[in-house]
């Protein structure tokens, strides 16, 4: 039976979902405001499954961070350290090959790869990575690099931006994770991340590496500086962009951690606008195939629940997880396929072990 | 469809059976049921508010024998960790209590082999002497055991707790009440028809108590709603039960090795309780177990209350559960979730 919705301005909203009308700015607003969680977490379900049923994927992943070492210095993060600081890092490819070489019998199926701005790294360093990775691991799907990591290696290659893009596909570049972006608007880039590119540099190469053949997802992070209306203009500066280039595979809403950052005087963001953020973007994301609930960040026991509020991906199994864990997330460093899949079906819905262009991976084994 | 009757009957506000709830559990998904908890969580609390008691949990002694296999935090008569608390040592803890606004104490402890009556009389002369405080204390398994030892009725022995200062009961050692469930996970704890019995004394003499709920270990979903059908019936019967408080077993450190339920499985729970008890008015969330995101989601699926700021909690901690609340970021939870964060008493009315 249909139930009625505690927040009338949903109404509207369900019926614009129903028929499959796109929603305005100020239904995103709406999504972000309202506190009917339930009543919106049945509209973001109903879209959830109008595309993907009961269908909720993961990937067997491992995240290699190949240095910590970092000039951008955004007061949004934990991570990043000065050349010569303790703990300061950069991975040679010996020691790369022995991450991956470690965890050679698991069926890992995706390499997420990003790092800092290191300057001490040259392009052919980026070559090397992405050719050591495709020999060790040939069969894993490589996906690496922000927006960010590809500006600043279109510097050091001193080609342009196709031409940059175009060496690091043919050394092995198959997909980009969607970082970097945070939030695009202007203001929050001066006062957050002012080294960082910003939105309009962004914009174009997300866009030449789309036109290049490379998928990438999208992220927002949210929960720190950043207004309601701030993120559904962010929203819909990707649905703009996806309308164009079809580039991007999956939404992820980031929530932002600020301990061991220059603002943790901020409080964690709240369960009630995690689930916000996985609703508004399921239904303001009419282009995107899907939205993931990025347990890490939010921590398992609520990804789980985000399944039925718009998510159909719970990302990866991920080994070794450090960024977020940096900034005081206290969510477990991996998880086993077994309580993936358990998470997803005792949520009510059925997993689907997926490569990272969301094929089934059948017979649970992709080793070498 | 006969789970379509038993969702219309719940919006019609009608009781449905034990059948149809079990039909509901395992057929109908997490929103539908939160949907309908959430309904129901608002015809008995129109008010968008959500409670909170300033409370502290005082272990007068871990010295246990009955050996449940899903506790993690008894200790053997001559164990080297073994206490009971001295009257100082509870003294202090009683007073930080109200130094930080507290209004009661969680007075609940082991089944300990060398004490009787005598000793709990004296103590709850000693707090109502010395101190202010609402005593909600000892669990009807603790209850039983105080009267076993001490030769006495159920109900003589709850009159004279009561008579000392004990005030309310709290709804622990209930876990599941199926005896089947009991006699594997805790064969020496008193029997379901014992637990209510203790409950039914202490509602006759004017006494409330809340009923908890710990699943998640041996039982089946035919347990956890038989276990709701029996809160169900008594508090037909007494009308004496203030709250009801699902929460799921943490396996670690205990005896019971199973999988930890997860968050959507502890949710279902949630809602349902809030769906079946349709003549009890508090569902309380479980941060303690479940941590400050679930807790915040719990609200939304039939919980009106938070529970307590517990300024102490050992019992949950021993199996490897520590998360962390304080009055201020429990404020934060209830806030930021769109609901009004109130402080209330023992017997929810709010200060």
């Amino acid at each position: 039976m249909d139930f009625p919705f505690m927040d009338e301005r949903l109404l509207q909203i369900d019926a614009k979902v129903r028929q499959g009308s796109r929603l305005s700015k100020e239904d995103g607003i709406c999504i972000y405001t309202t506190q009917d969680l339930m009543g919106l977490g049945r509209i973001a379900d109903y879209a959830r499954q109008a595309r993907h049923g009961k269908k909720a994927y993961y990937v067997y992943n491992q995240h290699l961070n190949y240095t910590n070492i970092c000039k951008n210095k955004c007061k949004f993060c934990a991570y990043a350290k000065d050349d010569g600081d303790t703990g300061a890092y950069a991975w040679s490819m010996e020691e790369i090959e022995k991450r991956l070489t470690d965890r050679i019998d698991e069926p890992v199926s995706e390499l997420h790869i990003v790092g800092g701005l290191n300057e001490n790294l040259d392009f052919d360093y980026f070559i090397d990575l992405l050719k050591t990775v495709k020999r060790v691991r040939p069969s894993a799907a490589v996906k690496a690099f922000t927006c960010v990591e590809i500006d600043y290696l279109s510097t050091l290659s001193g080609l342009s931006l196709e031409e940059t893009v175009a060496r690091l596909k043919e050394a092995g570049l198959d997909m980009m994770p969607g970082g970097g972006a945070e939030v695009l608007n202007a203001r929050i880039h001066d006062a957050l991340f002012p080294k960082k590119i910003g939105h309009d540099r962004w914009l174009k190469i997300v866009k030449t590496v789309h036109n290049a053949g490379i998928k990438t997802n999208a992220t927002l992070l949210y929960g720190h500086i950043e207004t309601i209306e701030e993120r559904v203009d962010h929203l819909i500066s990707l649905r703009e962009i996806q309308d164009e280039t079809r580039g991007f595979s999956a939404f992820i809403p980031l929530a932002f951690h600020s301990q061991n950052t220059e603002l943790d005087d901020l409080p964690p963001t709240t369960a009630a606008d995690d689930l916000k953020n996985v609703a508004a973007a399921r239904l303001m994301l009419d282009n995107f195939d899907h939205i993931k609930a990025y347990w890490v960040m939010i921590g398992e026991s609520l990804a789980q629940v985000a399944l039925n509020f718009g998510a159909d991906d719970l990302d990866g199994t991920i080994i070794e997880e450090r960024i977020t864990h940096t900034a005081g997330a206290r969510s477990a460093k991996g998880l086993t396929r077994e309580e993936m899949e358990n998470m997803i079906r005792s949520a009510g819905f059925e997993p689907v072990q997926r490569d990272s262009f969301y094929n089934p991976v059948t017979g649970h084994d992709c080793r070498e | 469809m006969p789970i379509d009757n038993t969702i219309k009957k719940i919006d019609a506000r009608q009781r449905i059976d034990k059948n149809e709830a079990l039909e509901l559990f395992r057929h109908t998904d997490l929103l539908t049921l939160g949907t309908m908890a959430n309904q129901h969580r608002f015809q008995h609390h129109a008010e968008k508010t959500v409670t909170y008691v300033k409370d502290r949990n005082i272990n007068y002694t871990n010295v246990c024998v009955s050996g449940c296999r899903f506790c993690a935090f008894f200790a053997k008569p001559g164990d080297q960790n073994a206490y009971i608390l001295t009257k100082d040592e509870l003294g202090d803890k009683i007073r930080e209590t109200i130094e930080l606004g507290g209004t009661q104490i969680l007075l609940q402890g082991g089944m300990h082999p060398d004490l009787a009556i005598d000793f709990y009389v004296d103590m709850l002369r000693f707090i109502k002497a010395n101190y202010d405080i609402h005593i909600h204390g000892f669990s009807p398994p603790e209850i039983h055991f105080i009267a076993e030892k001490s030769n006495r009725s159920i109900q003589e022995t709850i009159a004279v707790l009561k008579e000392a200062g004990l005030s309310s009961i709290p709804g622990g050692g209930a876990e599941i009440l199926c005896d089947d469930i009991r006699h594997q996970a805790s064969p020496q704890k008193c029997n379901t028809e014992t637990w209510l019995d203790v409950m039914r004394q202490a509602h006759l003499q004017g006494m409330r108590s809340s009923a908890t709920m710990m699943f998640g270990h041996l039982e089946q979903d035919v347990h956890i709603v038989e276990h709701m059908a029996r809160i169900r019936e008594l508090q037909d019967e007494t009308g004496g039960f203030t709250a009801f408080i699902p929460w799921t077993f943490q396996p670690g450190n205990t005896k019971i090795s199973v999988r930890k339920k997860t968050s959507a499985e502890y949710l279902k729970v949630l809602a349902l309780s809030r769906v079946f008890l349709d003549n009890i008015d508090n569902i309380q969330a479980s941060w303690v177990t479940q941590g400050d995101k679930i807790a915040q989601v719990a609200l939304f699926f039939g919980a009106n209350d938070m529970g307590s700021t517990m300024i102490e909690e050992n019992v949950v901690a021993s199996a490897g559960v520590d998360f962390m609340m304080t009055e201020k970021e429990l404020r934060r939870l209830i806030d930021t979730a769109g609901f009004a964060p109130r402080q209330r008493d023992c017997y929810y009315t709010l200060i």
